[in-house]
């Protein structure tokens, strides 16, 4: 399949799933975090939290094959019309996105690793994910979990913007930037 | 010496299997009132990928009553304040009470009363009888050890499973097992 891959004015169809299987995962992370933390049930908690670990896990996975993916897959370079501050700005920002994608499973898996309450992990309920070989304290929680509750506010910041870069594109600048992230067909030069 | 301590032990072993064995009836007869100084109710709950956690029961009340003659006729009734389970983890203790697992507020006994007791020993047990908690109530079986007896004060050691989801405690399977082992020593006082 041709498309499947980048080209130099065009997202393949891997990228562009990718994208928005992880965009849809990520955001619904955020708000079951936000709600889970919240919810006055201790029972829905738990339950809510459990899937949380899940839902991370899965993310975890498919973000290592999009990096994989990436290193092989140059992005599509910009539309002319793009501006040079964008052009400089872009890919620092998604370079960042990328950090956010790996630094919050990973913060989140140190945080149920060191917690004193050694709550085993099993996404969906299919096998025993182990711990990361780091020491449980009740210091080391109150950190990770601080560290977990940063990256996710930093991220959605950055997912904000990002959003709105996407929207500004579409309806203000009416190029290409939005719909080559929802078909391969769209890239043009 | 060793062989001298092997000696005494086999010694103390043999005169106490016969004592323990004709304590059973006669001796033991009669009523005793579960005294929480000299008893405790543990419990342990495996965890997925190994090992598990260990909790207990720092309140609870009873009686005993052995009858004279016919063992099957004896009594085990025993309440538990589910307010009082300790794990040794605060956030643990908490979750335990609250409406996910015990609802201590709305439900603060969890009780148990034998329906009939089976001698499988010299020394043991089974008791049979109806556990309600979360106002669920099920049959449920104990194995019992006659520990001793002594002055008025008679010992069991007591074990047995219960499936936690028949009681709406189902929170957090397949994570933490359905099977919470028991393991409770209680010491009766006579009277
Ligand atoms: C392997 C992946 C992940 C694991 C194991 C994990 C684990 C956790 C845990 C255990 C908590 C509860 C913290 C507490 O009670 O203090 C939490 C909270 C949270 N997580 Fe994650 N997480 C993961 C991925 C993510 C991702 C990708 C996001 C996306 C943004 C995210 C967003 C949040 C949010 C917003 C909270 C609530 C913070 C608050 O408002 O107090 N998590 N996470
Ligand atoms: C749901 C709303 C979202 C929209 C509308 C959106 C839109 C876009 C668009 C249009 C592009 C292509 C930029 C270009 O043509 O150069 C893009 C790329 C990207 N998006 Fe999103 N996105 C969304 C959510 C997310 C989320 C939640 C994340 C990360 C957590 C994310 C991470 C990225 C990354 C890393 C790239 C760059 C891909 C690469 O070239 O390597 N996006 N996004």
């Amino acid at each position: 399949m041709q498309s499947l891959t980048n080209t130099s004015a065009r997202y393949g169809w891997a990228m562009i799933i990718l994208h928005w299987l992880i965009g849809i995962v990520f955001i619904g992370q955020f708000a079951l975090g936000f709600v889970m933390v919240r919810t006055t049930s201790q029972r829905a908690s738990f339950e809510l939290i459990q899937l949380h670990k899940s839902f991370g896990f899965l993310l975890l996975g498919l973000i290592i094959l999009r990096i994989a993916w990436r290193l092989r897959n140059a992005a599509p370079a910009l539309p002319a019309s793009v501006g040079t501050l964008e052009r400089r700005t872009a890919p620092l920002a998604h370079f960042a996105l990328y950090v956010f994608q790996i630094a919050l499973p990973l913060s989140g898996w140190a945080l149920v690793s060191v917690s004193t309450l050694e709550i085993p992990t099993m996404p969906f309920d299919l096998f025993v994910m182990p711990n990361l070989p780091l020491a449980e304290s009740d210091a080391a929680e109150s950190f990770w979990s601080a560290a977990h509750w940063y990256l996710a506010y930093a991220g959605i910041a950055l997912v904000a913007l990002h959003i709105a870069a996407a929207l500004r594109h579409h309806f203000l600048l009416r190029d290409s930037v939005l719909t080559r992230m929802i078909t391969p067909s769209s890239g043009r030069e | 010496m060793n062989a001298r301590i092997l000696g005494l032990a086999a010694f103390a072993a043999c005169l106490a299997v016969p004592a323990i064995a004709a304590v059973a009836l006669s001796d033991a007869a009669g009523s005793y009132t579960i005294s929480p100084s000299g008893s405790s109710i543990r419990f342990t709950i495996g965890k997925a990928g190994g090992g598990g956690f260990d909790g207990a029961f720092g309140r609870f009340k009873g009686t005993i009553r052995i009858d004279n003659g016919d063992v099957g006729r004896s009594k085990v009734d025993l309440t538990i304040y589910p307010e009082s389970v300790g794990t040794g983890q605060g956030r643990i203790d908490a979750f335990l009470r609250s409406d996910a697992v015990f609802d201590a507020a709305n439900n603060p006994e969890i009780q148990f009363r034998s329906t009939s007791v089976t001698r499988t020993g010299d020394a043991t047990a089974l008791v049979t009888g109806r556990l309600t908690a979360r106002g669920k109530t099920f049959p449920e079986k104990f194995t019992a050890e006659l520990g001793g007896l002594k002055g008025g004060t008679i010992r069991f050691h007591v074990t047995g499973k219960v499936l936690r989801s028949r009681y709406g405690m189902d929170v957090g399977t397949p994570l933490y097992s359905n099977i919470v082992d028991f393991d409770m020593t209680l010491m009766g006082k006579r009277g």
